[in-house]
């Protein structure tokens, strides 16, 4: 995973409440076997129109955010669907951090789990983010991970909380699988306890009557 | 120890390690896979050396890419190939149990767990898929998890994880007739929201749910995700053992009753905290259809589609402004004069033999409109299309205009070639009502499927309960 420490880049301001993860990766490009190149098609159906030609209304696309790499975000963004390829996308297409007053756990967790920084805000400190960032070209945010602050050119300095053990395994791009494992001793004894033998595995198919 | 949530149980019996200030370990009992979320993790695994840890836990399907008509025929979508040939020799090398698209047990993976009794009550159980919360009808700690964590489970066993809190969810009085466990839950996102669950497990609690058969608690439990939960359960009873006895992945005989006994002991103590409490009445849910965009865009079929000018927060304002113009419905408008041009009878929500029952009842000896383009029965496995079959459902939904199919996901997400088309009107009894959920462009309102069927017949929405039909 990608570490996290330190970012400054610029915001693009997503205005739009409650977007779901069908948006953000529609269905036709779930059947792709790797992680990589989402970053083309994120908010796609949105994104371009018929013939993949930008559509010049849509916020990815105007100049202005050319280049963004920091997500705002309006409350319970990522909802619905738990496919990653959301979090692939967003971080494929170059966003570092995602900032909005909340997220679904899903996506949050995916954000984590590929080094993309989310963070919660108060809805009104996500409210003066979108404001600036609309009102001046070029808005730019620096995210400081060990010091947990979000700071503007303008002056502008907010504090965000993140948990410990998150705020480390992003700073250090930890593999999340590693660390578990090296809890393995007390893994094999819950087993011992709770799951001594294989499952019953049935041999064939079998059929019966279903619940009436 | 203090009285305890059934949520609290089921977690404290699942913990391997907790640390302050860190995830706890969970350990997963069941471990569902499917070929869309999967291949990345397999791939993640393979390339660090890793092996899966217990395959004896874990089971895979396919289901979301399936075709609904013949199977025996070659897969033409080459990517949808390349993914179940990936799910096919990822379980034969690792020993995973698969039920291919061949098998008689083949399904939706949120139908199948329960139908073989993979899902037992107390189980903590994962699938890399937001609906995995169906299964906590069961009284189970069911969720949905992203493709790392899929790679995490099949790794470890054991996922990391931050408690949720529990929140209570109490339908009571009685749920009148016409009214299923559809309307029911799609009634709770209706008042609490599409966000009110983040962070939190529902737990369904009062007479209504109580009332309701497994096959209406899994429906309920299905959409939790719909109101932002990960997850949504009910504790076990009766209903739940009975349904149990008997499944081939239940213990049977002596190990049944001690199996029963400790299941009792799952239901929430009397006097345990809930992090917050809804209570809605069910003698007033009515028939619902959504008419947006999100499932929380809902209202009786009686009513009419709102005004964005009616809602107060600005975020709900322009979010309504731009579903009315995507669904193209104009304010005001009855919900009964909107017509439908498809019908989609099945997904994980409503695809059980119950629901089948109850839509055949709608439709029999009459006919789809001739305005309504496609009508589409999919049952949500193999077991439940062999159990309609038997009683002859398949020839109703034939004889009165629809196509009856194999198992799949088919039109619920439009994976396979069950695409609605764009600019085209659906009534599903799907979950997602989501901008091209169902196909690009595509207008999807959900219901019931007694709703769905009678708006085949009708060619528009109509409220169930004028159709002169017996309802239950
Ligand atoms: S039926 Fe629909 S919601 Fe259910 S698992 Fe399949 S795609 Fe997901």
């Amino acid at each position: 995973m990608q570490p996290f420490t330190r970012h400054t880049g610029k915001a693009l301001p997503f205005d739009r409440v409650d977007v779901d993860t069908d948006q953000m990766v529609p269905k036709q490009f779930l059947k792709s076997q790797t992680k990589e190149g989402y970053g083309r098609i994120l908010f796609y159906d949105w994104r371009y129109l018929p013939g993949e030609e930008p559509n010049p209304e849509f916020i990815l696309n105007e100049p202005r955010y050319q280049g963004a790499s920091i997500l705002l975000t309006r409350r319970n963004f990522g909802c619905g669907s738990s496919r990653e390829h959301a979090a692939w996308a967003v971080a494929d297409y170059g966003f570092r951090a995602v900032i909005g007053p909340s997220f679904a756990d899903i996506f949050f967790k995916n954000c984590a789990m590929n080094g993309i920084l989310a963070i919660t805000l108060p809805e009104d400190q996500v409210d003066e983010l979108f404001r600036r960032a609309q009102a001046t070209p070029g808005y730019q945010l620096d995210v400081d991970l060990p010091n947990q602050t979000i700071r503007d050119n303008e002056g502008l300095e907010l504090k965000f909380e993140i948990d410990d053990f998150r705020k480390q395994a992003l700073l250090k791009g930890l593999d999340e699988i590693g660390l578990t494992l090296e809890h393995d001793t007390e893994i094999s004894s819950y087993e011992r306890a709770h799951h001594p033998e294989p499952a019953q595995q049935s041999p064939v198919d079998f059929s019966y009557p279903v619940a009436s | 120890m203090p009285p305890r949530t059934l949520y609290d149980k089921i977690w404290d019996h699942h913990v391997v390690t907790e640390e302050p200030g860190k995830p706890c370990l969970l350990y997963i009992d069941r471990h569902y896979i499917h070929e869309g979320t999967s291949p990345q993790a397999f791939a993640g695994l393979k390339s660090a050396g890793r092996r899966v840890r217990r395959p004896d836990l874990t089971f895979a399907v396919m289901d979301h890419s399936v075709s609904t008509r013949n199977r025996d025929l070659p897969v033409l979508d080459a990517d949808a190939r390349g993914q179940f040939e990936a799910l096919a020799r990822n379980c034969r090398e690792t020993g995973v149990r698969l039920f291919d698209m061949h098998s008689r047990n083949q399904g939706i993976v949120h139908i199948i767990g329960p139908e073989l009794g993979l899902t037992q009550p107390g189980f903590t159980i994962v699938c890399g898929d937001s609906h995995t919360s169906t299964n906590g009808a069961f009284g189970s700690l069911a969720f949905g998890i992203g493709t790392s964590a899929v790679e995490h489970v099949l790794a470890t066993q054991c996922l990391r994880e931050y408690r949720s809190k529990p929140m209570r969810i109490e339908v009571t009085g009685k749920r009148q007739r016409g009214v299923t466990a559809k309307d029911v839950i799609l009634a709770i996102i209706g008042k609490i929201g599409i966000s009110a669950g983040v962070g939190h497990v529902l737990e369904y609690t009062g007479s209504v749910i109580r009332g309701l058969s497994m096959e209406g608690r899994m429906t309920v439990c299905n959409m939790s995700i719909e109101a932002g939960a990960r997850a949504g359960m009910v504790a076990p009873d009766e209903t739940t053992f009975a349904y149990m006895e008997g499944r081939p992945f239940v213990p049977r005989g002596k190990d049944f009753h001690v199996a029963v006994d400790f299941w009792k002991s799952l239901a929430t103590d009397p006097g345990a905290l809930y992090a917050k409490s809804v209570e809605l009445d069910g003698d007033k849910i009515a028939p619902q259809v959504t008419w947006g965009t999100n499932p929380g865009m809902v209202t009786d079929v009686t009513g009419h589609v709102p005004s964005p000018d009616s809602f107060a927060d600005p975020g709900a304002r322009q979010a309504v402004g731009s579903a009315l113009e995507y669904m193209d419905l104009k304010p005001g408008t009855a919900i009964t004069d909107i017509p439908v041009d498809y019908v989609f009878i099945g997904s994980c929500t409503n695809s059980r033999i119950e629901d089948l029952r109850a839509a055949s009842k709608i439709i029999a000896g009459k006919h789809v409109a001739p305005t309504v383009k496609l009508a589409l029965a999919v049952p949500g496995s193999r077991v439940v299309k062999t159990q309609a079959e038997s009683e002859g459902l398949d020839k109703i939904f034939r004889d009165a205009g629809f196509e009856w199919r194999d198992a799949g996901c088919s039109m619920c997400i439009g994976m396979n070639d069950d695409v609605l088309p764009s600019g085209m009107r659906c009534a599903s009894t799907s979950n997602r009502n989501f901008e091209g959920r169902q196909g690009k462009g595509g207008r999807t309102h959900l219901v019931s499927p007694i709703t769905a069927a009678a708006a085949a017949i009708a060619g528009h929405f109509v409220d169930v309960r004028q159709m002169g039909v017996e309802l239950e």
